[in-house]
């Protein structure tokens, strides 16, 4: 068992090298970094720019490959390059990596907790009103994307502050620099409230809908009736026997799902004004950061593949076939 | 017989009737629309900017005096057409590459695993966020290729594994012995046996690209101006969506409806094309 997580992770992080040299490869080939330079008066002279670029390690006249080799000799020892005005690229990621982590962690958290809760739920109460309700509800959140829920989730907090007369909810930015102490930390999960429920709605759906349906599946099988039939109370039975066996593919699920989950948060990051890594990549995109780009696509890459290792975990506690064989 | 058997089965499915319906007003919306309402779509009133509904611009007007019926029917059009585009490419791909994957297995085989792997790690919505900027000023059908590059490789990866076991199948032994040359054996007697679970990826795939397309445009890296997608107009409405509801409103919720609609008939299919499965 030890061996085949050594295995999958080794597997992983050759696959975050692949992931970001080629999102380097692509952020290099397609942006233009000369652009913040062009345009300007007085005009920069040519030499400048050049010297500027070099020094930064984005000259497009430096063939790709090569400037390709400048930047993994940085990123194996840490050094992620310079952003496209000449700051660190590291300085800038790791004040914004702590903003994406919480909210990514938060939310992924509620989502697969709440999503596994509704649909084991609403297969035991199949048919009945709760089921049909919570079906049809993550029906509907399916299909609204992120920027229109969270955008009306604004709306709607934006009213019910006018109409209760005092700010319940805030959602601009992250916290409110001016408190501090234990206002300060109510301030913040004051305005995680909003991010989270815009990036955990979904995942909320896709969980239950997922987990619905594997509990049906394992409700008809002997084993919880023999685990039923030997006296466990119904509710032992169906959260030891039923919802373990019926938790394995919502697991393997749960690394296919993160990647969506990074792309909620690019949106949630972006809408609430959080300075976070996937406001970072618009942001670098717009501004043709190719080192910043290729940092947020290595982060994201090290987020995937960590959460399908979470998931390999989660699946060899949950499944004793996998830890055997 | 069995295309009279599904549709039945269908068209008994109270959400598949329900999805269709949305569907085919949505659609008609989109495209009669347009010849009923006062103005065009690049028609600017310069007499009413932002202004509410009212009786002569039904849904209000934007910042620039557009009428906001006729560019959000305009929007609805082009994510329709993206939509409809990118899922038929996308499966086709995916059905093409799956089964000649799984047929063939060796390093076409693994090649493909590390394509859907690499994808996994790499939102596909980074990769084409980082392309984009190439393609401004460039046709809005090259956006169209790259949403349908970056969707297809899930998928293939079902058909691959359905592959693996229609290789077995008598029919496709009887046709390897009779002579037929490999990529006849695919296109005629392995693809068109996958046809249930293709046109239930094909349907949930448009609703999939309709939402990509919105997600990309919002940032504006999809649809460029002039041009308007639904995803470009709930940008914009977003913007200042507490003060001017409407710009909002009518292409967020339209693109909500079409989504559900065509999510509501693709699930009516798998039950109607695949009854056993359950997810």
């Amino acid at each position: 068992m030890g061996k085949y997580l050594l295995r999958r992770l080794a597997v992983n992080v050759i696959l975050v090298a692949v992931a970001a040299s080629l999102a380097y490869m692509l952020a290099a080939t397609t942006m233009n970094p000369r652009a913040a330079y062009e345009g300007r008066q007085p005009p920069v002279a040519e030499a400048v720019v050049d010297a500027t670029l070099d020094a930064y390690n984005l000259n497009d006249k430096t063939p790709v490959l090569q400037r390709y080799a400048t930047w993994v000799s940085g990123v194996v020892t840490g050094d992620f390059g310079k952003t496209w005005n000449g700051g660190s690229v590291n300085d800038e990621m790791g004040r914004r990596i702590m903003v994406s982590l919480r909210l990514l962690l938060v939310g992924t958290l509620v989502g697969f907790a709440l999503g596994v809760a509704l649909g084991a739920y609403s297969a035991v109460k199949q048919y009945r009103f709760a089921d049909r309700s919570i079906g049809v509800s993550s029906f509907v959140v399916m299909a609204i994307p992120v920027f229109v829920l969270a955008t009306l989730l604004a709306i709607g907090t934006y009213n019910l502050n006018r109409g209760l007369g005092f700010t319940l909810i805030e959602y601009t930015g992250e916290y409110n620099p001016r408190l501090s102490g234990w206002d300060q930390l109510l301030n913040r999960l004051n305005h995680l409230i909003l991010p989270t429920i815009s990036l955990s709605l979904g995942s909320i759906a896709f969980y239950s809908r997922i987990q619905r349906s594997m509990m049906l599946d394992v409700l008809n099988q002997d084993f919880v009736r023999t685990a039923m039939a030997k006296g466990l109370r119904r509710r032992t039975a169906l959260l030891k026997h039923a919802l373990r066996t019926a938790l394995i593919p919502a697991a393997t699920y749960f690394a296919f799902a993160f990647g969506t989950m990074l792309t909620g948060a690019t949106f949630t990051e972006k809408i609430f004004a959080w300075h976070g890594m996937g406001a970072w990549l618009i942001d670098s995109i717009q501004q043709n950061d190719v080192n910043a780009v290729a940092a947020v696509s290595f982060f994201s890459a090290v987020c995937v593949l960590a959460a399908a290792f979470l998931s390999d975990l989660l699946v060899a506690a949950l499944d004793p076939r996998v830890r055997v064989s | 017989m069995r295309s009279k058997v599904v549709f039945a089965r269908l068209l008994r499915n109270r959400q598949a009737r329900y999805g269709a319906i949305a569907l085919v007003l949505l659609v008609a919306l989109a495209y009669i629309g347009p010849y009923i309402g006062p103005y065009d779509w690049t028609d600017k009133d310069f007499l009413s900017f932002l202004s509410p509904p009212s009786a002569d611009h039904w849904w209000g007007t934007t910042t620039i005096g557009q009428d906001m019926y006729a560019v959000t029917l305009r929007g609805m059009q082009k994510s329709i057409i993206i939509g409809l585009l990118v899922a038929l490419l996308a499966t086709g791909l995916a059905a093409l590459v799956g089964a000649f994957a799984g047929y063939f297995g060796g390093w076409v085989d693994k090649v493909l695993m590390w394509g859907v792997d690499l994808l996994l790690v790499l939102p596909s919505f980074l990769i084409i966020a980082i392309v984009s900027p190439r393609l401004k000023g460039a046709s809005w059908l090259w956006f169209v290729a790259l949403l349908a590059a970056f969707t297809w490789m899930i998928t293939s990866r079902v058909v691959r594994s359905m592959t693996l076991s229609l290789r077995e199948r008598e029919y496709v032994l009887a046709a390897v012995y009779m002579g037929i040359p490999r990529w006849k054996i695919i296109l005629r007697h392995i693809v068109p046996n996958l046809s249930s679970l293709l046109i239930i990826d094909a349907t949930l795939n448009v609703s999939a690209a309709v939402i990509g397309e919105a997600a990309l445009s919002f940032f504006g890296f999809g649809i460029q101006p002039p041009d308007v997608s639904l995803g470009t107009l709930i940008a914009e409405g977003s913007r200042n969506a507490t003060g001017y509801p409407w710009l909002f409103a009518f292409p967020a919720g339209l693109l909500v409806v079409l989504v559900l609609s065509v999510n509501l008939l693709g699930d009516g299919l798998r039950d109607a094309l695949d009854p056993g499965s359950n997810s």
